[in-house]
C-alpha cells in the first residue's frame, strides 16, 4: 500500500476520525498494514509493549492468565476500535494475552516511533494522547458497568417472597 | 353517594384484584435459574386474552403470592402465554415447581406497551440486558411477522456469561431474518465463548445506525438502561426516540396499592414501557 | 347560607334516630381508652360531650372540660378512611381441588355508613381518597360501594389545634362541600343548639323529615362567628406558593438527612393520615395447604419491604424513604391526581413519635432550595 492509500483509509478508522491531514500523515509513517489468523496471539502478557493496533476487521479477545481458572477471557475488541496502550506507560509491558477469534486486519503503529514524533511535535502528542484518554475513559467505564454484574442479584436479596 | 364529586363514579368492571385460573402446559428452563412457564391462557366470560407487546401479568402461586411478570410470548398466537421468569424468591420458586395440567392464578394484562406502530417503517434497535430479553421477546415476534412493514432490526443483547443467555435458539432464528442483525455480548466469558465480552453499550460501536430514522427500546436491569440511553444519545437519537421498559414492586397492578411509584409515575398504569423523556430526569435520581 | 335549620339537641337525636331507621350503621366520635375514636353510635348519649384535646407536636391529650360541647375536640388519631378503605380487607378465598383451585371472591358486605361529626378537613381528604381510587379505569369498586351508599354529617370546627393547618391547604375550618348537612355547634349560655345546613337533597329530606325548625338571623350569626374565630385560631402555615416544583427540584436537598436523623421511619404518620392510601397484600394457607387466602392491608412507604424487588431495594435510606411520602404527599400527588394530598390536619404531627412537623420541613427546604440558590438570594 502506498503511504497515499494507507493515509486515506487510517483516516476511515473512528480512532482518527476529523483528525487534520498533517497529523494524520505523521501518523501514516509509523503506521503499517498487519494480517492475524484466527487462533494467534497477537501479544502475550509480559512481553514488551512495541506497537498497538487499530483493528479494521475482526475480533480479538483479551485474556488474563488465571492459573487453576484457565484463560480468563475479560473484554472482546473488534473493529473501529483500539488495542493497547502499554507502550504509552511504564514499564512498557503487556498486562494481558491477545487472541485473535476471527481473522484480524489491522493497522499496526510503531511505538518507538510513535513515541519520538510526539515528543518533537507537541501537537501532535497532545492530539494522540487526547483521543487515548478518551479511549481509557469509555474502556473504564464499560469495566465498571461489568464489575457491577448488574444481572447478578443484589447480595443478600434473594430468598426473599417473589 | 354524597361528595365534591365531579369525579366519575361510575359503576363497571375495572381491573380486579381477583385473579382468573389458568392451566399450566409446561415449564421450561432456560437456564440455570430462569424458567419460561407456558400456560393456557384464561378464558373468562368466552373473551380471548389478548395483550399487547410490553404488557405484564400479575402471576399468582396458590397460598404463595403473587408476583408481575411480563408476557414474553406472541401476541399474535393467542392459544398460549410465556412468562419466563428468574427464580430469585418463594413465588418465583412455587411456579417453578408446576407440572402440565397444575393451575396458577392470573390477572392482566396491565400496563403500556413498546411503540409498535410508530416504529412502522423505522429502524429498530432493540437493546436488552438479561432477563429483560423477555418482555421484548413479543416485540421480536411482531416486528418479523410483519417483516416487510420495518427497517432494519438491531438486536443487542447482554447477558452474564454464555451459560446465562435466554432463547439462544431463537436468538439464532432471528438473526437469519431478513436485514436482521443479533449481536450478543457476556459480562464474562470463557474458553469456549466466541462471541463479544463486554457490556452491551460497548456493542453500539459496531453497528452504524441510521439515527434519524431509528427507534431504540431498552429492558434490562436499571444501570445497564441508563447506561444504554445514554450512549444511544451520545450516538445521536433523541431521548424521544428512546423507549424503556421500568421495573418497581407492584401488589396491585392496577394503580391503587402505590408501591410501584417512581416519582409522580406509576410504573404499572403510566408503565411499565415510557417514552425516555418522561422519567428522564428521575433516571438519574438517588433512591427515587 | 341557603335554608338554614336551627336543630336543637333532641333534634340531633332524631338525625340519629332517623338514619338508623333508614338502615345506616351511624358512626361517630365517640370516648375510647384515652381517645376520641371514630366507632358505631346508638345515641347523642355516645358523643364525647365535654371533652377536649390538647395536639402539639408529638403529643395528645384528652381532658374533660366540663362544658356541654358535643364535638369540643379537635381531631381523632384515626380518620374516616378506615370505615371507607378498611385497614384490613379479604380479597378472596381459594379451596384446592385436586390439581386446580376453585375461587371465591369475598362478597362486598360492608354496611351503608352515615358519619356524624366530620370535619372539613376530613371532607377534603375523603373527596381526595374519591379521586385516587376512581383515577380513569383503575377504580377500587369496593371503595366506591361504601361511598355510593354513605350519608354524611359534617360538623364545623370551632377549636384548631396547634397542630392544624387547614387554612394553608384551603381545606377549613369550614365544611364547603361534600357533605348531606352541615352543622355548626352553638353554646351560648343554657341554649346549645346546632345551625344545620343541607349539603345534598337527602340532607334537605332528612332535615325536613325530623321536622327541623328555620334557623333565624342571629343563629346564622353565631354560627358564621363560630367558624370565623375557628378560622383566626388557625396558627400554623404551610407555605404552599410552588410547593410541588420546590419538593420535585430538590430531591438532593440537605434536609432530607437533617430529618432522616430524627424520623423514626415507624410509619405513624402515613397510618393516621386521611389519604395516604398505600397498600400491600397478605397471602396465607392453611395448616394443609389446601385452603388459600389473601387479605389487602394498608401499607407504608416508610417500611424496608415497600420498594423492594427481587434484584434489591429501590429505597434502603430512611432519608430516600421521608421524601418519597412527602413529596408524594405535596408534590407528585398533584400531578397524578390534580390535588395536594395534604389537607392540612396535623395528625402527621401529632402522631409523630418526635414531633416531626412537616410544615417545618417545607419551610427549610424552601429557604434552602437549590432554586434560590442558583437565583443568588443566599
Amino acid at each position: 500500500m502506498k503511504p497515499q492509500d494507507l493515509t486515506e483509509s487510517l483516516h476511515k478508522h473512528p480512532f482518527l476520525s476529523n483528525m487534520n491531514e498533517e497529523l494524520l500523515r505523521t501518523l501514516t509513517s509509523c503506521a503499517s498494514n498487519v494480517i492475524f489468523n484466527e487462533g494467534t496471539y497477537l501479544f502475550h502478557e509480559g512481553e514488551d509493549a512495541k506497537t498497538f493496533y487499530l483493528l479494521r476487521s475482526g475480533r480479538v479477545v483479551l485474556e488474563v492468565r488465571g492459573g487453576e481458572r484457565g484463560q480468563i477471557r475479560i473484554q472482546t475488541v473488534g473493529a473501529g476500535e483500539v488495542l493497547g496502550w502499554s507502550w504509552l506507560i511504564s514499564p512498557y509491558k503487556w498486562h494481558f494475552d491477545a487472541f485473535a477469534l476471527e481473522q484480524v486486519h489491522a493497522f499496526a503503529i510503531d511505538a518507538s516511533c510513535l513515541v519520538s514524533k510526539c515528543e518533537t511535535d507537541c501537537h501532535f502528542g497532545y492530539e494522540m494522547l487526547r483521543r487515548f484518554s478518551e479511549v481509557l475513559e469509555r474502556r473504564l467505564e464499560a469495566t465498571r458497568l461489568q464489575l457491577l454484574d448488574v444481572y447478578g442479584s443484589a447480595i443478600g436479596e434473594r430468598g426473599e417472597n417473589y | 353517594m354524597t361528595g365534591t364529586s365531579n369525579i366519575e363514579m361510575r359503576i363497571g368492571s375495572s381491573p380486579s384484584m381477583v385473579p382468573s385460573v389458568a392451566i399450566v402446559r409446561r415449564v421450561i428452563w432456560e437456564t440455570d435459574d430462569t424458567y419460561t412457564l407456558l400456560i393456557d391462557p384464561p378464558r373468562g366470560d368466552g373473551r380471548t386474552f389478548a395483550f399487547n407487546a410490553g404488557q405484564f401479568n400479575m402471576v399468582y402461586a396458590f397460598g404463595t403470592g403473587e408476583s408481575a411478570i411480563s408476557i414474553s410470548s406472541d401476541p399474535f398466537r393467542m392459544n398460549i402465554l410465556a412468562h419466563t421468569i428468574h427464580r430469585v424468591g418463594t413465588v418465583t420458586s412455587a411456579l417453578s415447581r408446576l407440572r402440565r395440567g397444575d393451575t396458577i392464578g392470573l390477572r392482566g394484562p396491565f400496563g403500556t406497551s413498546w411503540p409498535i406502530e410508530e416504529a412502522v417503517g423505522k429502524d429498530i434497535c432493540i437493546a436488552a440486558g438479561g432477563i429483560g430479553l423477555a418482555p421484548l421477546r413479543p416485540v421480536i415476534y411482531t416486528l418479523l411477522r410483519r417483516r416487510e412493514k420495518f427497517g432494519r432490526i438491531m438486536i443487542l443483547y447482554g447477558s452474564r456469561s454464555p451459560l446465562d443467555i435466554l432463547y439462544r435458539v431463537e436468538l439464532e432464528e432471528w438473526s437469519k431474518a431478513p436485514n436482521t442483525e443479533v449481536i450478543i455480548t457476556v459480562d464474562r466469558g470463557d474458553s469456549s465463548w466466541k462471541g463479544h465480552i463486554g457490556v452491551v453499550t460497548s456493542l453500539f460501536s459496531y453497528l452504524k445506525m441510521d439515527t434519524p430514522s431509528t427507534l431504540a427500546m431498552v429492558c434490562g436491569p436499571e444501570v445497564m438502561m441508563k447506561y444504554t440511553c445514554e450512549e444511544l444519545e451520545r450516538r445521536g437519537l433523541s431521548a424521544a426516540q428512546i423507549y424503556l421498559s421500568m421495573e418497581r414492586n407492584m401488589k396491585c397492578g392496577i394503580g391503587l396499592c402505590g408501591h410501584c411509584q417512581f416519582g409522580p409515575k406509576f410504573i404499572c398504569k403510566d408503565g411499565p414501557v415510557f417514552r425516555l423523556p418522561q422519567i428522564k430526569n428521575l433516571l438519574d435520581k438517588k433512591e427515587i | 347560607m341557603n335554608n338554614p335549620f336551627r336543630l336543637t339537641i333532641e333534634g340531633l337525636e332524631r338525625v340519629i334516630m332517623s338514619l338508623q331507621q333508614k338502615g345506616y350503621d351511624v358512626i361517630g366520635p365517640r370516648y375510647s381508652d384515652g381517645v376520641i375514636v371514630y366507632d358505631r353510635i346508638h345515641s347523642i348519649d355516645d358523643l364525647p360531650a365535654g371533652f377536649v384535646d390538647e395536639l402539639t407536636p408529638g403529643m395528645y391529650r384528652l381532658t374533660k372540660s366540663g362544658n356541654r360541647q358535643f364535638f369540643g375536640y379537635t381531631l381523632p388519631p384515626q380518620s374516616w378512611k378506615r370505615f371507607l378503605y378498611p385497614p384490613c380487607r379479604e380479597l378472596f378465598t381459594l379451596r384446592k381441588d385436586g390439581r386446580s383451585f376453585g375461587l371465591t371472591p369475598k362478597e362486598d358486605r360492608s354496611p351503608a355508613y352515615a358519619f356524624v361529626g366530620v370535619r372539613a378537613c376530613e371532607l377534603s381528604a375523603i373527596s381526595i381518597q374519591d379521586r385516587v381510587f376512581s383515577s380513569g379505569d383503575y377504580r377500587d369498586e369496593a371503595y366506591l360501594s361504601v361511598r355510593r351508599r354513605n350519608f354524611i354529617i359534617a360538623v364545623n370546627c370551632s377549636q384548631p389545634a396547634e397542630t392544624c393547618f387547614c387554612t394553608s391547604m384551603g381545606t377549613g375550618p369550614k365544611a364547603g362541600a361534600g357533605f348531606d348537612i352541615v352543622l355548626t355547634e352553638i353554646i351560648n349560655g343554657e341554649s346549645h343548639y346546632f345551625v344545620a345546613e343541607a349539603g345534598s337533597d337527602a340532607g334537605t329530606s332528612l332535615m325536613e323529615g325530623i321536622g327541623a325548625g328555620g334557623a333565624d338571623e342571629s343563629d346564622v350569626g353565631a354560627a358564621d362567628e363560630t367558624i370565623r374565630k375557628a378560622s383566626a385560631a388557625v396558627t400554623r402555615i404551610m407555605d404552599t406558593s410552588d410547593l410541588p416544583e420546590l419538593l420535585a427540584e430538590n430531591t438532593d436537598h440537605p434536609q432530607w438527612d437533617d430529618v432522616a436523623k430524627r424520623c423514626l421511619t415507624c410509619g405513624n404518620c402515613t397510618m393516621v393520615c386521611p389519604t395516604c392510601f398505600c397498600s400491600t397484600v397478605e397471602d396465607r394457607t392453611d395448616l394443609a395447604g389446601r385452603i388459600a387466602g389473601r387479605t389487602r392491608t394498608w401499607d407504608s412507604c416508610f417500611t424496608m419491604d415497600f420498594a423492594r424487588v427481587s434484584g434489591g431495594n429501590f429505597r434502603i435510606s430512611g432519608k430516600s424513604r421521608y421524601r418519597q411520602w412527602l413529596t408524594h404527599k405535596l408534590s407528585s400527588w398533584v400531578e397524578q391526581f390534580g390535588v395536594s394530598g395534604c389537607v392540612g390536619c396535623g395528625r402527621c404531627i401529632t402522631w409523630c413519635p418526635v414531633g416531626i412537623d412537616l410544615t417545618a420541613e417545607v419551610g427549610a427546604i424552601k429557604r434552602g432550595s437549590t432554586k434560590q440558590e442558583s437565583g443568588g438570594s443566599r
